[in-house]
Order: structure tokens, then C-alpha cells, then sequence
């Protein structure tokens, strides 16, 4: 499947933003902060940006608002009503913290619930569709929401070592959830490693009765919308490269780097922030890699007609 | 439309091909687009017509494959590659994906006759129907931002300023090898459904569980030209050479 | 829940429909073209006509985007740059019309044979050969040299018509069809609507052809032969036939030479000639009264074989027993050939064993009584359900015309020619060769401002018409009719460009082409030619072919090289006629021709050829253009069509004669004739009556139908010459012992080459180089979806064909380590290429190929210079020379079959080395100047979305 950066960028940003928020409503940082009163603009912040990314990669991006009208049937259509939904709480746990300086607990779990439930959906686009057999498994929304909810405790974590509260249990669960993460990951990959395709050029063309089926000649000469959507294929020898960078980057780095926080920094010293904001970033980098396979390693079953 | 037809009619027209006929011309691909390019769905655009990187909106291609016989049924010419030309477009399908994946109720399947359609003032061009489709029969037609398919020329087949006989796909009214037949396929006496059951007519990709209602009508057995040969020289034909031949023949001659 | 949209689902497709015929191919289907807001709308098949029956293939489909192309020329060009470069200057028709009358008409003055005129995909040669003729120049023909020549030439001249679009198989009636080779645009629909006929009824399709692509595809058996070996294959299926004694000897001795006595005299200038009585009957034995008497002596029993003495004390054989003799022989034995032809004997065992049985076993009849030429009744027509049909593969070898003689002698020996089932001819043919015009065009037959004494181009009988001055020397540019290639029935142009630079045998001043793309796909050695058409004098400074005037729609690759372009219209703003006196587009049941009328008007400052073409032979004041006066005759092409004849009530269009309309054939010139057709859909159909149906080549109802239509003035039955005597007298010529004597160097070629008896031999290029330092064959295939060089700038197709890989098998791929998307070096002994390759499997395994045409250069035909085309396409062209690798005897041969002259491009033996990745294909060329603006999208159809 083609890597569109918006796409990348969409549920990179707004997995931790969602994540993120979704630590906030637990009141796990103290609302008169100021840097919580900045983590609740920066969690917006990142959903409300991963949101506009992905009306980018539209053709007809101003009839948008039709996509909320389909939610009985469409994961896409759930995710945006959820998305807007989830707002709603998102916005009035923030104005509680950034204006009364106090956490709104109704507000703060309601918004909790739609930020799972977002990411659940986000992540179900991807795991409902049949034809992307590397997508179509419950470890996929497994894997999105351990994603989101690490990033979202490797931000909280960040924030509190600005001055929101207690870096040190905020630490561990993130640790914690870093490794579930990857761990969850590995076994997706492991999946994928082992899966074999139900779907070939053979159950394709129905004429795997007469013997083995190759593509001799594409339809048309050259790209089309098709091959190039579904048609990117990376070689096996840079995506073992990629992976070794997403695991290092997104998993090994931060952890190391929290680790090291939570042995050497003293709190309320500048190692804590510092250290946490380069596990951050390490993890943002690590997962936009992870999110660039997600899309570049999956095979979609069309190849089967088009010799992919 | 969030779902299928909740009581889908009996009725399902679709296509059948016959990949024992088809030789790959193209004439039912580009009879498509020139019908659709004006058609209902009107246009399908192309980009960069005259340069490096031309490409356009198609709802209906032809693939070629080889087929090598490792392993398979032996047919015919045992040991030899064949190559079966491959017309492809919207299946139709009863559990058809890309409807159910759509946001905003842009795509879906006529309840009336199973016809999948796209509603292109709804459609955002989001694309998630060309990922939900197993068989790339959706195209995004990238000059208008929305998804375009195969509509079985919903505005030839009802159309009531044509004649009846004209009453079918443009793919189906070109199709110089008559490889393509259009029909009720819900209906078993129909043309095309007792063309289906006679040539064992196949599904693409079952296993996606999308109950496609057009169907393929596979390349027929075939025997080879050696299990004619005879076994050895005819008895009392063989002898003589040239002389023997000749000798022949004056007897022949005497018979007419 | 939203209720379903309301649909529009009853819109009428356009404001009007007019009928015309498809120009996408050769193969000229009725049209219907829609038309909506004064743009096309939609074109498709005419139910009604009787080629296509509505169905159209993906050119004819893709009409709306070659009427509309941007590289259509927009009015008359003058070069303004060099040779090549594309850059021209805009002038008007009357100064274009000027130039052209004024340079023309000083060669006309002068000396007339120094204009050459060839056209290439024409459909006027009615008109062009015609206006060639009163021009006076000996130089004129069409692209049959590169075409089809040897099919045409060698069905005449055996059966009196040839396959290709003159015949076709009995498609509801035929059970066992085999096709050798293919040409995808000629007949290319009824060959499709035949072929699904044929597979719905269970009836088996052989396919010999090296590559299984199109038809071959779903042929029920392919047998994938060598390149150049038909005519092995054909020759053991004749041996296997004759041993198991499976033929047709009534029909032989009714229908063919078979019983003609062929002189047995060695060393005389008889030799090997038929006897013949005073009259110049030929004769066979008659066997009950022991003597010769002439052939066509009622109620004679002849002899087939033995040996007689004939009254004036010759002795003579019947030519059958010469035939037996011949292919009995152990050399022609299936085990004999298979390793040459690459078949296994039982496969061709089983093929000639599948003939026989179908042919006598599965006999029809139809119940039809019929007279034939000798006035006996028959209950009906005997039908033998074999066909065969034959395309490119056979026609572009050098051996190419004897093998379609072998063909045609398979066909005869089990009696399907013309009968139910079998082979049919579509009139006006059968015709034998004796009604068809000799070469015309010796140094006697022009002069200045006379006409030519006859029509160019025909049939020599012997040595003594070839078109040759007193020491041997060609009278034509292309040397056609000379020794090089006596009985070259269609012209060389292929060795027109090479002759005229070479000024061999003399230099030429104008050469005017019409819809020939010489400077690129149809020459051999495009960069030699490319060169040639670039080359100066180097004392005068001038080009070596000082003028070059091209017709053409669009801006090709040849146009680039035209001093002076008159452009064309497109198809669809044209009068055009499919006439019986060129190429009509009758079936076996009908006869019929077509017109094609505008449709649209042009929007561009361009010209229907025809009509300028008219206009120059008014303004030149050719006889036949003008009256005595010096007015013009004719209007345009419209007025012509209407207007002309030929014969007294035979003119170019056989419908709708006679001042009502109702005749048909012959009749008086009708002026309402193109409404009439118009109103009919634009063809003309006259069925063939029911006792005139089969056998047409002997049946006397149709014989006197053919009268009566206006083909022949008297009945023109066909005995078919399975041995041929007009071969004959060449071999003599070449043996020194009759009259004219051929010269010393050409005589081993002819003595190779010119066999009565249909013959085999390896073809030249591969019998002249180094068999093992060129292991591969190299051929082109051509694509359904795209004509010639005619396509690419057709938005559509173009996206199909983008760009052409060389496919090689797989057993060579693994040889030479190559996979699909490597680069490699295809090198033949005159050049080499450099070109992507993809893997195939179902390919004959010494065997390489390509789509036909696909390779463009850089800015023609309208396309951006990285166009796929250009950047990645290629032709095999590059590899072929137009001359054959030299043999040491000081001759450098032409490139073509010794008999016909036909181009032999599908000679060309390779070899295939990996070379390094590429960004493009090698050779590559300047650039030529792009004409007209290329929009960067296109959403025809926009205006009408709802």
C-alpha cells in the first residue's frame, strides 16, 4: 500500500494526542499547572492537526462533513462522528483546567472513553478491510491503541517533568506501556512473517486449476490510480533496515532515555525534561517509521491482477 | 444507503466472460471509456494525455496472464505455457465491501436490480472503497475527486430512446469475440445463469467473501493434436513410395 | 436512511447519428457516430453492416481521440529547417498546390519517371495508381511490397485469391480451422467474430504461429513453429496426406493442373513447360482414346501419371506425377522436418491426421444443384469443412510466397477450396491470372507528358514481361519486375528511399508519399534511411532526393522529413470509397463496398488527399483529370466517386448505378449514388445468388454473376496451378536455355527460388549468416489496439501500448541471466539495440519478440520527448537491412523474397547479451520539433455529465 504522508501524519499526530488526552482525563496531572494547562492545548493541538492532515489525501475535501452520516456501517464515518464526539469532553475537561485550573472528572473519563474509541476506529478502517490481509487482524487495533496510549504516557510523562506532577509513576507506566507496545507490534510482525495469502493470482484469475499464474502484461503501460494506491512494494532488504530503526528509535531509545531519567535525574532538575522530551521525539520518529511499514509492507489482494 | 439492501431483490444483473473466447482485443476496455467519458458518471478524465506519465479513469481493463502447468491439470498441450487474457471490472458483488466502507453513503448497491453505484456529488474521494475492493474496480478520477466504476451502463440498459437488442453494456454491445454476456444472473433460467451452470462458471477471489455476481466462465478442456496421430502407417497404405501412391491413384481414377 | 437516487437512465446518446466506415484498421467496419452539440459523442459497430455486425474493436472505439489528437496537422507546411528537424512554416493551399504543380511539372516535362509516387496505407489505389499512370511515371506503387505481396501473388497465382482480406474461412460451417500467423488489422473483426462462432460450436482452431498471443491464446491447439518454417510444416502435412491417401482426386482432376502433361526435355526451352495444342490449350492423356487431347475437353478421363509420347514426338508427364514424386519423398517425412520446424512428428502426424478425417469424414452437403463450366448438373455443393487462413507470419519471410503456394496446394489436395466449410473467395475474386493486367512501365511505355500504356502494376507471365531495358536494367526506381524480383506484383517501396539515394539505377527528383511512415516503422534500417533522407550532394549542396512531398493527418515521424506537407483530414471528415476495383470489403456470400462521407466538417485549414490529389492532376492537366479543354473533370473526390468510370458503367462504387439507383455492378452513372449510401449505412450489399455460392472458381451461375456485376467482360474460371508454369519459364531463363536469358549473377537465386512445385527453403538471412552467433529469431507481433505507427498520439490507445518490452523465453532469459525489467543488447549482423526485456513462457523457444510499432522518436506524433514511446519503446527496424549480409559474389541482394520482391523482416535472426541498466532504449535520434499544443488533462465527455 502507497505510504501517503498524510495519512503518516494523521495517525502518527493524532494517536498521541489521543493518547495523550487520554492520560488528562484521568487527572493524572495537577490542573493548575501551567504545563498542564499547556499539555491540554498541546493534545488538541496534535488531534486537531492529524484531523486536517487526513482531509488532505481527499478529492473533494469540503464535503467532509458527509463522511459522519455513515457510522452504522463504516469505520471511517464511526471514527469522525467519534472524533467530533470526543471533542465535545476533550474541550470541556481543557476549559475546566486551562480557565478554573481544576480537573473535571465527568468531562475529563468521557473524554477518556472517545479518545480509546476513536483510536479503536482508526485503527478498524485498517483492520476491517479483508483485502489487506497484513491489516485485517485484532492485533491492529491492539497495536494502535498501545501506541497511542505509550505516547500519550511518554507526553505525560514529559509534562509532569515540566511541573505537572510526579514523574516517577508517570515514568514506569510509560516504560510499561512502551514495552506492551513493541511487544504487541512484534507480534503483528510475527503475523505478518507467517502469513500466507488466501488470495493469489491463482484464486484471482479462478484458473489455478490449469497451473501456476504470472502476470504477463499490465492492463495499460503505465502507473494508474490503482498501482500506484495499492501498488508500492518495499524490498524485504530496507524494510528489515526500517524495522530495526522503528524498534531502536520508537521502542529502545525512549526507553533507555526514561530509564536513565528515572535512575540519574533528580527531580525538578532539568534531566527530566530534557531526557523525556528526546524519548518523545525519539518515540514520534520511531513510530512515523512504524507507520510508513504499516502501510509499505501491506500487500493488498488487487496486486494479485497486477503481478505485485 | 449506510448498508447493503436490507431486502435485496431477486434480481441480479451482472456480467459473464468467457475466457475461452476472449483474445485480449481491448475493444470492450476502450468502448467503455468512450461511453462512460459522456455517459452517466460523465467524464473519465485523463491526465497527462500526451506526455511521460499518461494515465486515466478506466472501469474496465484487460490483464494478461501465463499460465505454466506446474502441478496443474494437464489440458491439452501438456507441458506448454498458454496465455488467457483477463477483461476485468465491477463485479457487482452481493456482499460487496466498498459499499459498507463508504463514510458518506456516496457508494452503494441498487436494491432493485444489485447494480453498485456511485453517487458522485456525495462522494469525498476518500478511497477507502478502492481499498476495500478486492478486485480494483474502483478508479479515482483524479481531475473530479471522486470514485469512479463500472455502472453495467445503467444508462444503456434501461434506456428507452434505444432499441431493445441495444439495451446492454457498451462492453457487451462491442465485444467483437462475444466473450461478454449481461443478464439476471439471480434468475437460474436466465441466458447467462445456464451458461454459468454449463461451463462451470467461477467466482474471483471467494475466499474475500464479497459473493461476486459476475461470473467467469473458465477456458475449456482441450485435447491434443498427437492423440490424433495414428498409431503406425495404415495397413496396405504405406508401401511403394511415389509408385505404389501413383498405382493408387490410377485405381481411383477408375472409380470416377 | 437516504432513498436511492432518481437516475437518468433514458438520455438519447446524441442529437444525430450518421453511419459511416471505421478507419481505425484496414479492416473497415460500418460505423455509427454519434453526435451531440456538434462533437462526437459515441461511436460504435453498425449492426447492420455485414463486416462487423456491430461490434468494434478498441481503434475503432478509440475514434473520438484520433479525430481530436492534438498532432493533427492544422493546413499546408513548407520545411523551414533542415531534413528532420520538424520545424516548418505555414503557407496557404494555393501556394502549396503551386509548388507542387510547378515542381511536378517540370519531371512531367522533363522526364517523367523521376517523380516517384508510393502510397502506403491507402485505400484509393483505384485513384492513385490511376493518377500515376496519366502522370506518366513508371514509379508508382503501394505498401503490398512490404505487406502482403507474397500472399497476394501467390494465391492468384495458384488459385486465383489469396487469404488475407480476399477470402475467409466458411465460418458457420468450417470444423477445423487453422490460421498461420496473424495480422491483427486486417479482417481483424470478422476473424474475432469467426473465431467465437467457431469455439461456441465445439469446432477445433489450430494456431501455428511462434507467439501465443490474441488468437493463438485461445486456439484449441497451438503449435508454436519456428519462424520460416510454415512451409516445411505444410510440405510433411502434404507428404503425410499423399502417403495415407487421404485427398480429393475427383476435385483434383476437376479443378486443378493436375492432368496437364508438363514436357519432359531436359536441356531444351521447353523443358518443364506445359504442352499445349495450336490453340495454346494445355493437354492432358486422355486415357481411354490413349491420346493428348486439350484440358478442358468434355467427358475426358485424364492420366495422373506416366509418361507419353505426344504426336510431335515429345515425351510429357501429367504434373501430378511431378507432385507426388516430389513431397512423397522421404525429406518431407514429419520425423524428416520436426527438427527444423521445431514440432514434434505426432503433433504434425495428428494435424494432418485431424485434416483428413474432418475433410472426408464429416463431409457436408448442401443441397444446392449447380452447373459448372462444362454444363454439368450437380446436386449440390460437397463440402470439405477444413479452412485455413494465413497472415503476416508466412507473408514477411523470403519464402514467404512459396510457402503460401504450399498452403494453397494443402488446400487444393483436399478439395476445400470455395466449398462448404472450406476456404471461400469474396468477390471479385476468384479471378485467375491470366485477367489480371501485365507490368506496364518499360522505357517504351512513358515519355514526357504521355501516359503510361497500362496500369502499373500486375502479373509477368514470363522473363519477357519483366519491366527491364535491353542490357537487363530495371526500368522502375524499386526495381520491381526486374530480376532482382520478377513477379514483385505490389512494388518495393521498401527499396525506394535506399535507390533513389543511391541513384540505382538513376536518380530520382520528387518523391511523393502519401500516408507512409518511411522515415521510421515501415523501412528496414531506419537509421540508414533517416541518413539517406538527410544526405546532400556534396558539390551541389543539395538533399540527394531533392524533393520529398508527404500527405499525411498527423504529424509523423516522415512528415519531419517532407519539404512540403499536405495535410490530410482525419477519417471522420473525408469521402472515401472501399471499391471493387481495389480493395472492396465483400464477403463469400455478397458482394459489397463501402464509402466513407465527412461526418464532421474539418476545423483546420486541411484537405481529403483524394480530392488534392484531384486538383493536382487538374492543375498538372493530366489526361483522364481534364477535359480537352483543360477544365477540370471533377469537383473533389465526392464528384470522382460518382463520376468516374473505368469501363463503360463501371465505376468506383458498384451500388446504386443506373439513373433510378437499382442497379448494381454495371449501370449508368447515378448523381444521387452517395445519398444512397448514405441512406444505407454507408456500404452497398448484393447478395451472391444460391446456385452461385460455392465453387465459384467453376460454377458457371456465378461465372455469369461475375459478368453481369461487371468484374470481367467474359467468364473467368480458375483451373488452379498447382504447378506453376510461369515459374517455370524463369528457371529456364535462369538455366540459359530460353529467351530472354537471365544474367549470370541471378541465376543460382532463381534456380533456388523459383520451383514449379511449391517449394521450401531456409530463409535467406538465416541461410547467409552464422546460425550459432545468431541463435534467435526476432519478430514483431502486431497489438489489436493499435494500427501501424497510428496510434500513439490517440490518448486512449496509447495508454494500452505505452511502451514495448522485448519478450524472450524463458529457457534464453535464464541463458543470459536475464529477468524481467533488465536491460539487454540485441544484436543482429547489421546493428544492435538496446531494450527492456520480460520474461515469456508461451513463445516459440528460439524466439524473440515486440509489439509491432509501439517505438516512436522523440517529438513526433505529437507527444512529449519523454513519452514512454520514445524514451523506452524501440523498433526491431534498427536490426533489419534493407540488403542482405554480403555473400562474397560483389552483389549486395535485397533484403526480400527473390520471387515477389516481398520485404523479408521477418528473417531476422538475433542474438540477446544483458547489458547494464538504462534510462532508454538505444538508438535514439534528434528530436524532432513537436507540432501543436498537448493539453496537460483531458475530461471529454465533461459538458455532458449531468
Amino acid at each position: 500500500m502507497h505510504p501517503a504522508l498524510s495519512i503518516i501524519v494523521f495517525t502518527t499526530s493524532s494517536g498521541l494526542g489521543y493518547g495523550l488526552a487520554f492520560f488528562l482525563g484521568f487527572g493524572v496531572l495537577d490542573p493548575a499547572a501551567p504545563a498542564t494547562k499547556a499539555a491540554y492545548v498541546v493534545a488538541l493541538g496534535l488531534i486537531s492537526a492529524g484531523l486536517l492532515a487526513s482531509t488532505l489525501h481527499l478529492g473533494n475535501p469540503q464535503r467532509a462533513w458527509r463522511a459522519l452520516s455513515q457510522w452504522r456501517s463504516s469505520w471511517l464515518s464511526r471514527e469522525g462522528v467519534l472524533a467530533i464526539a470526543t471533542f465535545v469532553p476533550l474541550c470541556l475537561s481543557a476549559w475546566a483546567t486551562l480557565f478554573e485550573s481544576r480537573h473535571s472528572w465527568p468531562a475529563g473519563l468521557a473524554g477518556s472513553l472517545g479518545c480509546a474509541a476513536t483510536v479503536y476506529c482508526t485503527a478498524m478502517i485498517y483492520a476491517s478491510l479483508r483485502t489487506v490481509e497484513a491489516w485485517h487482524s485484532p492485533l491492529t487495533p491492539a497495536a494502535f491503541l498501545a501506541f497511542a496510549a505509550a505516547g500519550g504516557a511518554v507526553l505525560a510523562t514529559f509534562f509532569a517533568a515540566l511541573g505537572a506532577g510526579d514523574t516517577g509513576p508517570l515514568a514506569a507506566l510509560a516504560l510499561g506501556l512502551l514495552v506492551v507496545a513493541w511487544a504487541t507490534k512484534l507480534v503483528w510482525r510475527r503475523r505478518l512473517g507467517a502469513l500466507t495469502s488466501a488470495s493469489t493470482p491463482e484464486t484471482a484469475t479462478g484458473l489455478g486449476a490449469l497451473g501456476r499464474v504470472r502476470l504477463l502484461e499490465r492492463p495499460h503501460g503505465t502507473e494508474n490510480y490503482l498501482t500506484r494506491e495499492m501498488g508500492f512494494r518495499i524490498a524485504r532488504k530496507h524494510a528489515r533496515k526500517l524495522v530495526a530503526i522503528a524498534f531502536g528509535l520508537g521502542g529502545g531509545v525512549p526507553i533507555v532515555l526514561l530509564a536513565a531519567s528515572a535512575l540519574f535525574a533528580a527531580e525538578g532538575g532539568l534531566g527530566w525534561p530534557v531526557f523525556t522530551f528526546l524519548a518523545l521525539l525519539a518515540y514520534a520518529g520511531g513510530l512515523l517509521v512504524e507507520r510508513w511499514l504499516f502501510f509499505a509492507e501491506a500487500r493488498h489482494s488487487v496486486m494479485n491482477y497486477y503481478g505485485g | 444507503m449506510t448498508a447493503l439492501p436490507s431486502q435485496p431483490s431477486a434480481t441480479k444483473l451482472g456480467l459473464v466472460i468467457d475466457l475461452d473466447i476472449c483474445v485480449g482485443c481491448h475493444a470492450c476496455v476502450v468502448n467503455c471509456k468512450e461511453w462512460n467519458t459522456g455517459g452517466h458518471g460523465a467524464a473519465l478524465s485523463d491526465q497527462d494525455p500526451y506526455g511521460e506519465h499518461v494515465s486515466g479513469a478506466w472501469l474496465n481493463r484487460i490483464h494478461t496472464f501465463e499460465i505454466v502447468p506446474d502441478g496443474g491439470e494437464l489440458v491439452g498441450e501438456a507441458g506448454e505455457a498458454r496465455i488467457v487474457h483477463f477483461p476485468k471490472s465491477c463485479l457487482h458483488c452481493e456482499e460487496a465491501p466498498c459499499v459498507t466502507v463508504c463514510p458518506t453513503g456516496a457508494s452503494y448497491k441498487r436494491a432493485e436490480d444489485g447494480i453498485v453505484l456511485v453517487e458522485e456529488d456525495k462522494c469525498i474521494g476518500c478511497g477507502l472503497c478502492a481499498w476495500a475492493c478486492p478486485y480494483g474496480a474502483r478508479e479515482m478520477d483524479l481531475a473530479a475527486g471522486v470514485m469512479k466504476k463500472c455502472t453495467l451502463c445503467i444508462d444503456r440498459i434501461y434506456n428507452q430512446s434505444f432499441e431493445e437488442e441495444d439495451r446492454v453494456p457498451a462492453c457487451v454491445r462491442t465485444c467483437p469475440a462475444n466473450a461478454r454476456h449481461f443478464g439476471d444472473l439471480g434468475d437460474p433460467g436466465s441466458q447467462v445463469s445456464k451458461m454459468v451452470a454449463a461451463r462451470g462458471g467461477i467466482d474471483l477471489m471467494p475466499e474475500q467473501g464479497t459473493a461476486p455476481v459476475n461470473k467467469y466462465l473458465p477456458p475449456r478442456p482441450r485435447t491434443t493434436l498427437a492423440a490424433h496421430a495414428p498409431a503406425g502407417p495404415a495397413a496396405g497404405e504405406d508401401t511403394g513410395g511415389a509408385t505404389g501412391f501413383l498405382a493408387w491413384i490410377d485405381t481411383m481414377l477408375e472409380k470416377i | 436512511m437516504s432513498p436511492q437516487p432518481r437516475l437518468a437512465l433514458s438520455n438519447p446518446v446524441g442529437d444525430e447519428t450518421r453511419k459511416t466506415t471505421c478507419y481505425m484498421c484496414a479492416c473497415r467496419c460500418g460505423i455509427d457516430v454519434h453526435l451531440k452539440d456538434g462533437r462526437i459523442r459515441y461511436i460504435e459497430g453498425n449492426r447492420a453492416h455485414p463486416v462487423n455486425r456491430g461490434v468494434l474493436c478498441a481503434k475503432g472505439s478509440a475514434g473520438i481521440m484520433q479525430h481530436y489528437a492534438p498532432a493533427r496537422l492544422e493546413g499546408p507546411l513548407l520545411r523551414s529547417g533542415p531534413r528532420g528537424s520538424g520545424r516548418f512554416r505555414r503557407i496557404s493551399w494555393e501556394e502549396a498546390l503551386g509548388l507542387a504543380t510547378e515542381w511536378m511539372g517540370s519531371v512531367r516535362r522533363t522526364d517523367p519517371k523521376k517523380l516517384a509516387f508510393f502510397t502506403g496505407r491507402d485505400q484509393s489505389q483505384a485513384l492513385t495508381s490511376f493518377w500515376a499512370q496519366q502522370f506518366g511515371t513508371p514509379n508508382y506503387a503501394a505498401h503490398g511490397g512490404f505487406c502482403s505481396v507474397n500472399m497476394a501473388a501467390a494465391g492468384i497465382m495458384t488459385i486465383g485469391g489469396a487469404f488475407w482480406e480476399f477470402g475467409a474461412p466458411d465460418w458457420d460451417r468450417t470444423k477445423l480451422f487453422v490460421l498461420f500467423g496473424v495480422a491483427e488489422d486486417h479482417d481483424s473483426n470478422p476473424l474475432k467474430l469467426g473465431i467465437s462462432k467457431l469455439k461456441s460450436r465445439g469446432a477445433r482452431f489450430v494456431s501455428v504461429n511462434p507467439v501465443r498471443t490474441g488468437y493463438s491464446a485461445v486456439a484449441d491447439n497451438w503449435i508454436g513453429i519456428r519462424p520460416g518454417t510454415d512451409g516445411l510444416l505444410i510440405l510433411a502435412l502434404v507428404h503425410e496426406l499423399l502417403r495415407t491417401r487421404r485427398i480429393d482426386v475427383d476435385y483434383l482432376v476437376r479443378y486443378t493442373n493436375a492432368p496437364w502433361l508438363v514436357i519432359d526435355a531436359p536441356g531444351t526451352a521447353e523443358h518443364g513447360l506445359f504442352a499445349r495444342d495450336r490453340e495454346g490449350r494445355a493437354l492432358i492423356w486422355e486415357t481411354v482414346t490413349e491420346q493428348a487431347v486439350h484440358h478442358d475437353l468434355k467427358g475426358a478421363r485424364p492420366a495422373l501419371s506416366g509418361r507419353y509420347q505426344l504426336g510431335d514426338g515429345r515425351f510429357a508427364r501429367p504434373s501430378f506425377e511431378l507432385l507426388a514424386e516430389k513431397y512423397l519423398d522421404a525429406r518431407y517425412a514429419p520425423e524428416a522436418v520436426a527438427a527444423e520446424t521445431g514440432i514434434a512428428a505426432e503433433t504434425i502426424c495428428g494435424l494432418a491426421a485431424e485434416i483428413a478425417r474432418v475433410a472426408f469424414e464429416e463431409e457436408i452437403f448442401v443441397d444446392q444443384p449447380w452447373t459448372d463450366m462444362h454444363g454439368a448438373r450437380h446436386d449440390g455443393f460437397v463440402g470439405r469443412p477444413v479452412s485455413f487462413h494465413a497472415m503476416r507470419g508466412i507473408s514477411a519471410h523470403s519464402n514467404g510466397f512459396q510457402t503460401a503456394r504450399a498452403l494453397h496446394l494443402l488446400q487444393v489436395l483436399i478439395g476445400a477450396i470455395d466449398c462448404p466449410g472450406g476456404f471461400r473467395y469474396e468477390p471479385p475474386y476468384p479471378k485467375p491470372v491470366e485477367a489480371h493486367p501485365r507490368p506496364h512501365g518499360r522505357a517504351e511505355h512513358f515519355g514526357s507528358e504521355q501516359p503510361l500504356a497500362g496500369p502499373h502494376l500486375g502479373f509477368p507471365r514470363g522473363p519477357e514481361d519483366l519491366l527491364i531495358d535491353e542490357d537487363g536494367r530495371p526500368a522502375r526506381i524499386d526495381k520491381a519486375f526486374s530480376w532482382d524480383a520478377p513477379i514483385s506484383a505490389h512494388g518495393l517501396m521498401h527499396m525506394v528511399i535506399a535507390n533513389a539515394h543511391a541513384g540505382d539505377p538513376y536518380p530520382i527528383d520528387t518523391l511523393f508519399l502519401y500516408m507512409a511512415n518511411m522515415a521510421w516503422n515501415s523501412s528496414m534500417n531506419t537509421a540508414g534511411v533517416i541518413k539517406m533522407l538527410e544526405d546532400k550532394d556534396g558539390e551541389t549542396g543539395e538533399y540527394r532526393i531533392p524533393r520529398i512531398i508527404v500527405a499525411d493527418a498527423y504529424a509523423s515521424e516522415m512528415t519531419a522529413y517532407a519539404d512540403l506537407v499536405l495535410p490530410d483530414t482525419t477519417y471522420l471528415e473525408r469521402h472515401d470509397c472501399i471499391s471493387m476495383l481495389d480493395r472492396p470489403i465483400s464477403e463469400p456470400d455478397a458482394v459489397q463496398d463501402a464509402i466513407r462521407w465527412p461526418v464532421v466538417e474539418p476545423d483546420r485549414d486541411v484537405r481529403g488527399f483524394q480530392s488534392v490529389l484531384l486538383d493536382l492532376g487538374a492543375r498538372l492537366k493530366l489526361p483522364g483529370f481534364v477535359d480537352a479543354r483543360g477544365t477540370p473533370l471533377y469537383r473533389d473526390y465526392a464528384d470522382y466517386i460518382v463520376r468516374h468510370e473505368r469501363r463503360p458503367g463501371i465505376g468506383p462504387l458498384a451500388g446504386f448505378r443506373g439513373m433510378q439507383g437499382d442497379r448494381a455492378g454495371r449501370g449508368a452513372i447515378n448523381p444521387e449514388q452517395l445519398e444512397r449510401y448514405i441512406e444505407n449505412g454507408s456500404f452497398f450489399t448484393h447478395p451472391i445468388p444460391a446456385e452461385a455460392l460455392y465453387f465459384k472458381h467453376a460454377n458457371r451461375a456465378y461465372q455469369d454473376f461475375a459478368v453481369k456485376m461487371g468484374f470481367f467482360d467474359q467468364p473467368q474460371p480458375v483451373i488452379f496451378q498447382l504447378y506453376q508454369e510461369n515459374l517455370q519459364k524463369f528457371r529456364l531463363s535462369a538455366q540459359g536455355v530460353r529467351e530472354p536469358v537471365a544474367p549470370e549473377s541471378h541465376r543460382a537465386r532463381i534456380l533456388d527460388s523459383f520451383d514449379p512445385l511449391p517449394d521450401w527453403y531456409r530463409p535467406l538471412e538465416e541461410a547467409a549468416i552464422d546460425r550459432e552467433r545468431y541463435p534467435l529469431h526476432a519478430i514483431t507481433q502486431r497489438p489489436a489496439a493499435m494500427y501501424h505507427s497510428w496510434g500513439s498520439m490517440n490518448a486512449w490507445l496509447r495508454q494500452i501500448h505505452t511502451a514495448n518490452p522485448l519478450y524472450v523465453p524463458g529457457s534464453v532469459c535464464d541463458a543470459a541471466g536475464l529477468a524481467d525489467g533488465d536491460w539487454a543488447w540485441v544484436i543482429s549482423p547489421h546493428g544492435r539495440i538496446k531494450v527492456e526485456v520480460a520474461r515469456m513462457e508461451a513463445v516459440n523457444g528460439a524466439t524473440v519478440w515486440t509489439w509491432n510499432a509501439i517505438g516512436k522518436r522523440k517529438g513526433a506524433w505529437g507527444l512529449d520527448e519523454n513519452a514512454p514511446e520514445a524514451t523506452k519503446g524501440f523498433l526491431l527496424n534498427h536490426l533489419i537491412h534493407e540488403l542482405l549480409p554480403p555473400k562474397g559474389d560483389g552483389l549486395r541482394w535485397s533484403n526480400s523474397d527473390p520471387v515477389t520482391g516481398q520485404a523479408a523482416w521477418y528473417d531476422l535472426r538475433v542474438r540477446i547479451e544483458k547489458a547494464e541498466p538504462g534510462a532508454h532504449s538505444e538508438p535514439q535520434f534528434r528530436p524532432v520539433e513537436r507540432l501543436g499544443e498537448a493539453p496537460d488533462e483531458l475530461r471529454y465527455g465533461q459538458e455532458w455529465s449531468s
